[in-house]
């Protein structure tokens, strides 16, 4: 690691004053350690938020809105009685991903920023328009089996590699961020973006904003939902394709659907004109190839990632039947129902 | 990004930090991870390096009570904290922690480079109580990987004391 300037804030505010564009918050450490060991990041300075009071909070307030701190730890609240009994979903999601040590160190707002698994991004010694802009984007004609088939630039095509995410998409939740200007509240599906001409960017977030929490408005799913995560091994690996699902029900028909899928784009993918094909009827399956042909239109392989078109397309059924068989998919036992 | 990588200020952090139940005053420089400060800084060579990326569980140590992987845990960050590695699992007499007579017993390594990591883990995963079933404890140590393949014996070693404890 190249060395830098390690600073411990005690208050919010010390923390937003002393960030600059060459400095970085310091959460669980988990990615951005690694990344500069790698020296993909190289910041002048630390900002650690660790000792900052205020950020681990989980509550629920009178609307049922849940609120998670951008400190609480990814294990701390996949255990959170509160999440479990509420969003169960985003307990699945965080439980399918890395592994018990990670999620101990991961924290909330750490996840959300988390970057691209993209072999390139990561290897100084390739050219990469997301670590250095301008200079290409290899994976479009080179190995590209884990990359974007939706959403993709003719400047990168990285997806964003988080399970957490996925949730919080279906979930419709809203990160709440603070800079030198104030608090500004982002709905997930805003935070992230597409890469279009400045992959380097891989989210609406400033420079200067910390993350501060996470809200997810009170949604009555009980037990129709389900976190379907395929990947190489069984446990502990990237997702190639997964699908979040939240189905509410009224006297048997659809009320609402949310289908957010993951290690398909840069960011969470929906597609609100997909859900509302399923949405004031019953949970027809014949109906849901339908549902998955509109999420994945427009939807391109790279070669090595054509095969995620089909997958995907089989895995956004197959969750659909979980969600509305209100079976949803068990991270410990795998076999998928 | 602006490539001023000279630090501007402090290049040492100092930090205290008890290690199985022996307390550290250190001056550490800000880029050392625990798992460095661990091996060289206190000549505790028992947790592992192994990929040094958080890929593969050799370096698990428990801090404060979680289990961690502290090749990415930044020393600066664990200031105040309590670790304990594979060194303090057995009783100051000398006696071996019940998980380290089961490794044994069931043969649970071939080279032992990954068994640190694997012993603080399977601690902790006892303490967590994700014991109940063969898939739960598979599931709860996929963070452990072991190129000598002892997987099944060491989960027959953490099962074995998961239902001794009533935690099976
Ligand atoms: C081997 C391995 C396997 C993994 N497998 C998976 C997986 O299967 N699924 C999955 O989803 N994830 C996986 N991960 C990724 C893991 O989930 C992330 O590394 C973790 O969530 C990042 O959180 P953190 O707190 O450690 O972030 P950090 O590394 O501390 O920070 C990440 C980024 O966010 C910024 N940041 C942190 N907190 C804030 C804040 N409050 N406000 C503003 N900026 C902030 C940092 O400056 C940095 O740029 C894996 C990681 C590893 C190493
Ligand atoms: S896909 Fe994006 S991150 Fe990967 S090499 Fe291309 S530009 Fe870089
Ligand atoms: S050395 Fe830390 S996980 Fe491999
Ligand atoms: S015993 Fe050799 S790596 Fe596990």
């Amino acid at each position: 690691m190249r060395p830098f300037h390690y600073e411990r804030p005690r208050a919010l505010e010390e923390a937003i004053a002393g960030k600059t564009e060459a400095s970085r918050f310091l959460g669980g450490g988990t990615n951005l350690i690694d990344l500069m060991k790698y020296d993909v990041e190289r910041p002048a300075s630390l900002l650690d938020l660790n000792r900052l009071e205020g950020l681990r909070e989980v509550e629920r307030d009178r609307e049922g809105t849940l609120r998670i701190g951008a400190l609480v730890s990814n294990a701390d609240a996949a255990a959170h009685p509160l999440v479990r009994e509420h969003h169960p979903l985003l307990a699945d999601a965080i439980l399918a991903g890395a592994t018990p040590q990670l999620r101990n160190m991961a924290t909330m707002g750490g996840n959300l920023l988390q970057r691209t698994r993209c072999y390139y991004f990561y290897d100084r010694l390739t050219p990469c328009n997301k670590r250095e802009p301008g200079t290409g984007c290899p994976a479009k004609e080179g190995v590209n089996r884990i990359h974007a088939i939706l959403g993709t630039s003719e400047h990168c095509i990285a997806t964003h590699p988080s399970d957490m995410c996925v949730a919080l998409a279906a979930l419709e939740a809203v990160v709440v961020v603070r800079g030198p200007s104030g608090e500004r509240r982002i709905r997930t599906e805003d935070f992230h973006r597409l890469p279009g001409d400045a992959p380097e960017r891989d989210t609406t977030l400033d420079a200067r904003e910390v993350v501060t929490a996470i809200e997810i408005p009170a949604r009555l799913y009980g037990r129709h939902h389900t976190y379907l995560k395929l990947r190489d091994r069984l446990s502990y690996a990237f997702a190639l394709v997964s699908v979040a699902v939240t189905m509410e029900m009224q006297e048997g028909r659809v009320s609402r659907l949310r289908v957010a899928l993951g290690g398909v784009a840069h960011k969470p993918w929906r597609v609100p004109e997909a859900e509302a094909l399923l949405e004031g009827r019953g949970p027809e399956e014949a109906r849901f190839g339908a549902v998955a042909d509109r999420l994945l239109q427009g939807a391109r392989g790279y070669g090595h990632n054509d095969f995620k078109i089909g997958l995907a397309r089989l895995a956004i059924a197959r969750a659909l039947h979980q969600a509305a068989a209100a079976t949803p998919q068990s991270h410990v036992a795998k076999r998928i129902a | 990004m602006p490539d001023d990588l000279s630090p501007r200020g402090p290049e040492t952090v100092a930090l205290t930090l008890t290690v199985n139940g022996a307390s550290h005053a250190l001056r550490v420089p800000a880029w050392t991870t625990l798992l460095d400060l661990l091996r060289e800084g206190l000549g505790l060579t028992g947790s592992k390096k192994g990929c040094d990326h958080g890929q593969c569980g050799a370096c698990t140590v428990i801090l404060d009570g979680k289990r961690v992987n502290s090749c990415l845990v930044l020393a600066a960050r664990s200031d105040g904290s309590e670790v304990r590695t594979v060194e303090g699992l057995a009783s100051p007499d000398g006696a071996l922690h019940p998980l380290q007579e089961a490794f044994i017993k069931h043969d649970a390594f071939q080279c032992g480079y990954c068994t640190p990591g694997q012993l603080c883990s399977g601690v902790a995963l006892l303490q967590e109580g994700h014991t109940r079933t063969e898939d739960e404890i598979r599931e709860w140590m996929s963070g452990n990987l072991c190129r000598c393949g002892a997987y099944p014996n060491i989960l027959a070693a953490i099962l074995e004391v998961a239902r001794k404890e009533g935690r099976a």
